[in-house]
């Protein structure tokens, strides 16, 4: 699906060598020096993973006004009810069409039924402003066009309801590339900026990926005091919110998922900063860093209000570090955050990496986190789960980093997990909240060595 | 295509799944594609349990599709066995995998496996849901692992009273039970205590915790206990046509259905009724040493339970616990039934007869909507129902609580709750009153209704907030009160009758918990004796008239 993106983002950052700021000429340096220091082994088989659909569970809080009608089957309402329904919804904010024999066997018009349903779901949920169709994996394996659906229901409810597609169906996606796929669905309602050149200068800060709203909002006030006036956010707080894109924004992405989304605003003219993600204290300095060099913020300016965070982040992380320091980490595939948490982790919390798995491997996206990683460490792209937990037993770490189908059963092998799964539901962006990311990684260890039982 | 908020039942192949994860030793291959896995966190997280489910899955990925995906299946099978080396083997797909047709068990009927047995299992994904997938995959397993046992046509059936010729306790297979079936750990333990006070052995407890080759042991048995009909109902009908074994069919769930249960028990043993010490069940306080006897009828008789008589009441949950509910909450609470319904289909008729016998008409539905507008219509005080009727409960601010799968993790406690038997009995008595007002509550706050504390609503046991706290006081949920299945209006009129300002001020003064359904009364009767306008006094004549 993506896996030109790659080549794509590097020819997007240097089409003109004139345009390419210092910092992406190091990262090309970087990038072709290191990928030979760090081993990377490609794996496949059995995948313990979710797929894009799960986004729905953080996108739906994240957007009020949006409703996710998935298209597919009761697997698929069965996966999101699961996640989500030990909350008590009193309002519904996703729901699924499921397909039916009848369906299937063609005796039923799949555009009919869609806007059957849609009606039936807008006389009860008025105030839905937006409607994304989700697509699946059997609505995708038996073809079912639901971008055209939208379209159409767009003219029908003109006004109403904006209807947007996307797939999170996991022969396409893992995870958190539901994110990546339902803002790519977003970028072509973005409005344009006024007309600029193509080298147009910084005139606005575009932060990409959820952000819990503190941090978000945390960030936006940061960037304000180095002089960084115009910060937007995608996703925005409200559907229908959408900040403009053109020659003059600059992406900073907040998260290392958005592959697809990075291309598509660089296809409207944003030109991408290079740093890597706000993890910890040095990764979110970095990267705010990285922000104020795009925008020509003098180098004294941006310290000042840098300085005294990144101070304050080391002492939030300090009791933390006496906790994971020396011990051992292995990370399961789950969401792409991996290398960036595994870099926080080495670098600040002076933990030893066995092995650092991802689901997919974005170089040019993660070239940053790339070069910060110590020599040596050994990367895993994709999974044969069974293989992966033979090496993780063989290795007996002191933390394995995985997802909740595992995590249980590890544990029962006196092995301690930390659940992935949090992360993408946690603040952790920004040098104020490496300390409570540091928490989130030392707290299991430290519950193992409080509970007593004798 | 039908618009789903939330499925009371998962897919055919979680049913597989749950069949395969509560049994040791058998493991099944899943033709899924990634993602899939996510049913794996039903039992690490849901049932908490301290091992991954014995499933492997091909998590077959869009690029997969356009190379050979049958490959993939038969090194998936092959890996499998080999690394786990089950007892038994089950091959089925998921949804997507349906659609692009590998046949896996086909194709693993053609492997050689080392001749373990293996089940090939046909589960319609579109047309059939999780129970009926549990209960085919518990028949199709144990079909399979007894078909070298079948006695031929015609062998008369095995006395169940062989017992006592061979000189032994009788003994019975306890069938049913399953991981993410309702507090089935505890049923189990709870029947089996039972059944061993009254000198009957339990021989196999199956699916829960079995491994293939007990299932051997399933026709040694005098007779099979069906505890939940759900999962073993298909599975008990055909033992009793081809080994001639004899069902006990009542589920114990409350003080009386435990009794018949104990009584159809001997029944079918051919054993004695035990002497009647005129020591009934419940006919009078507890004193210690009675743990086989359940404290409900004496809680419901005192009179800290008076306020609980007629206390309306809305059932919904799998057949057998909706129709379980029913008679406990009508005959050993004093609730009034008003609303019974199941998302059983295929015990549909019990769950009707059952609604009958309350001169109700049983709601079978798998649609949330549905079940939330018979809710909202039949105003209840009380709703008994799943995790999915919580949703609607919290939106019409109505007190409830869990009775049946598809449960949460709160519903599986570290504690010892069952619902069957005595001890059932008890947890039923707590667990379905506790979200409703205390008596004293309910009394001053229907007294004084200007505190500052102990508002319109507020249940203080509970902490937190009022119910319902959304809903402007007196009103419906506008999507209620707006919906086109409101009652229709009296012929000719268009619109219903209209409250005026007195005949509101008259209805907020009603406990918030029946106001519904006075407001509903009132109209019905302003309708029916053509009052355009609803004032107090049209309050009050209707409550007249709807309580002579």
């Amino acid at each position: 699906m993506v896996s030109n993106a790659a080549a794509e983002l590097r020819m997007g950052g240097s089409t003109s060598v004139a345009s390419a700021t210092a910092s992406e000429v190091r990262q090309e340096a970087r990038e072709e020096s290191r990928e030979a220091a760090l081993p990377l082994r490609k794996e496949s088989g059995q995948r313990e993973v979710f797929c894009g659909l799960t986004s729905i569970v953080w996108l739906h809080r994240r957007m009020p006004d949006a409703f996710f009608l998935v298209v597919g089957s009761r697997t698929c309402a069965h996966l999101i009810q699961s996640a989500a329904g030990v909350m008590i919804f009193a309002e519904p904010r996703f729901g699924t069409a499921i397909l039916g024999e009848r369906d299937l066997a063609g005796l039923a018009d799949a555009n009919e039924e869609l806007d059957r349903l849609v009606a039936d779901l807008l006389a009860r949920r008025p105030e839905i402003r937006t409607l994304f169709l989700v697509g699946s994996c059997p609505s995708e394996v038996i073809k079912l066009d639901l971008a055209k659906a939208a379209e159409r229901l767009n003219t029908r409810l003109a006004g109403q309801v904006r209807v947007l597609n996307y797939s999170g169906s996991g022969i396409e996606t893992t995870f958190t590339q539901g994110e990546d796929q339902a803002l790519l669905a977003m970028v072509p309602l973005m409005p344009g900026a006024p007309r600029e050149s193509a080298d147009a200068p910084a005139s606005e800060l575009l932060i990409v990926g959820t952000l819990a709203d503190a941090v978000e909002d945390r960030l936006v006030s940061l960037f304000g005091r180095m002089g960084i006036e115009r910060v937007r956010s995608l996703p925005p707080r409200s559907s229908r919110d959408l900040p403009a894109v053109g020659p003059g924004t600059r992406l900073l992405l907040a998260q290392p998922f958005l592959s697809a989304t990075a291309r598509a605003l660089m296809a409207r003219g944003a030109r991408l900063i290079a740093a890597p993600y706000p993890l910890g204290v040095e990764g979110s300095a970095a990267w705010m860093r990285a922000a104020a060099e795009a925008f020509a913020i003098p180098q004294a300016q941006s310290a000042a209000v840098l300085e005294p965070l990144i101070e304050r982040g080391r002492r939030a992380v300090e009791p933390h570090r006496r906790i994971l320091e020396g011990k051992r980490l292995f990370l399961l595939p789950d969401s792409q955050l991996e290398l960036s948490l595994a870099r926080f982790l080495q670098r600040e919390c002076g933990m030893e990496l066995v092995e650092v798995g991802t689901p997919y491997l974005d170089r040019a996206l993660l070239a940053e986190e790339m070069a910060l990683l110590p020599p040596g460490t050994q990367l895993n792209e994709g999974q044969h789960v069974d293989n992966q937990l033979d090496r993780v037993r063989a290795a007996r770490p002191d933390l394995v980093v995985c997802g909740l189908g595992l995590a249980n059963p590890l544990e029962a092998e006196g092995i301690a997990t930390k659940w992935s799964i949090e992360l993408v539901f946690s603040p952790i962006h920004g040098c104020d909240q490496a300390g409570d990311l540091a928490e989130l990684f030392s707290r299991p260890l430290r519950r193992r060595n409080l509970l007593r039982f004798s | 295509m039908e618009l789903t908020l939330w499925t009371y039942e998962g897919p055919p192949h979680v049913g597989a799944l749950r069949i395969a994860a509560s049994m040791q030793g058998v493991h099944y291959v899943l033709h899924a594609p990634q993602g899939d896995t996510y049913a794996d966190l039903l039992f690490t997280m849901i049932e908490r349990r301290d091992r991954r489910p014995p499933v492997t899955y091909t998590t077959f990925q869009a690029r997969d599709l356009g190379g050979d995906t049958a490959e993939l299946v038969k090194r998936t099978i092959s890996e499998a066995v080999e690394r786990f080396q089950p007892e038994a083997l089950l091959v089925g797909e998921s949804c997507t995998a349906e659609l692009i047709q590998d046949q896996p068990g086909a194709l693993a009927a053609g492997m050689d496996l080392g001749g373990i047995p293996m089940v090939s299992l046909d589960l319609p994904a579109y047309s059939k849901k999780e129970n009926w997938g549990a209960a085919e995959t518990f028949y199709q397993l144990v079909r399979q692992l007894l078909k070298d046992q079948l006695p031929a046509p015609g062998t008369p059936a095995p006395s169940p009273t062989r017992w006592r010729e061979e000189g032994r306790r009788p003994r019975v297979n306890l069938l049913g039970p399953s991981l993410l079936g309702f507090r089935c750990r505890d049923d189990v333990r709870e029947v089996s205590r039972l059944l061993g006070a009254e000198g009957i052995d339990v021989s196999v407890v199956a699916p829960l915790e079995a491994r293939p080759g007990e299932l051997l042991r399933i026709p040694t048995a005098d007779a099979n206990v069906c505890l939940y009909p759900e999962v073993a109902g298909p599975v008990c009908s055909w033992l009793e046509r081809r080994f001639g074994q004899p069902v006990v069919r009542t589920v114990p769930i409350g003080v009386g259905a435990t009794r018949a249960f104990l009584a159809e028990l001997r029944q079918v043993l051919g054993m004695d009724e035990p002497v009647d010490t005129g020591e009934q069940a419940g006919t009078q306080p507890l004193q210690g040493g009675h743990e086989l006897r359940s404290r409900l009828p004496w809680y419901s008789r005192s009179v800290d339970s008076t306020y609980l008589t007629g206390k309306r009441v809305f059932i919904f949950a799998d057949a057998t616990h909706a129709i379980a509910a029913a008679r406990v909450a009508s005959q050993e609470l004093g609730f009034q039934v008003v609303g019974l319904g199941s998302y059983s289909r295929e015990l549909a008729r019990e769950v009707r007869a059952a609604a009958r016998e309350l001169g109700l008409e049983a709601l079978i539905t798998d649609d949330y909507l549905q079940v939330e507008r018979a809710m909202a219509e039949a105003m209840p005080e009380l709703v008994l129902g799943t995790q999915m009727e919580r949703h609607s409960a919290k939106r019409l601010g109505i007190p409830c609580a869990v009775i049946s799968a598809p449960l949460h993790v709160q519903d599986v406690p570290a504690r010892h709750a069952p619902q069957m038997g005595w001890e059932g009995a008890n947890e039923l008595f707590d667990s379905w009153v506790h979200p409703l007002m205390m008596g004293l509550e309910e009394h001053l706050i229907g007294m004084f209704r200007h505190d500052f504390e102990f508002v319109e609503g507020h249940r203080s046991h509970l902490g937190g907030s009022p119910p319902g706290g959304s809903a402007p006081v007196g009103s419906q949920p506008a999507e209620v009160a707006d919906s086109p299945q409101e009652e229709p209006a009296a012929p000719g009129s268009t619109t219903g009758p209209s409250w005026d300002p007195s005949g509101e001020a008259e209805l907020a003064k009603i406990p918030f918990f029946v106001r519904g359904k006075v407001r509903r009364n009132t109209e019905t009767y302003a309708r029916e004796h053509g009052l355009a306008r609803i004032d107090s006094e049209a309050l009050y004549a209707a409550k007249a008239h709807f309580s002579a």
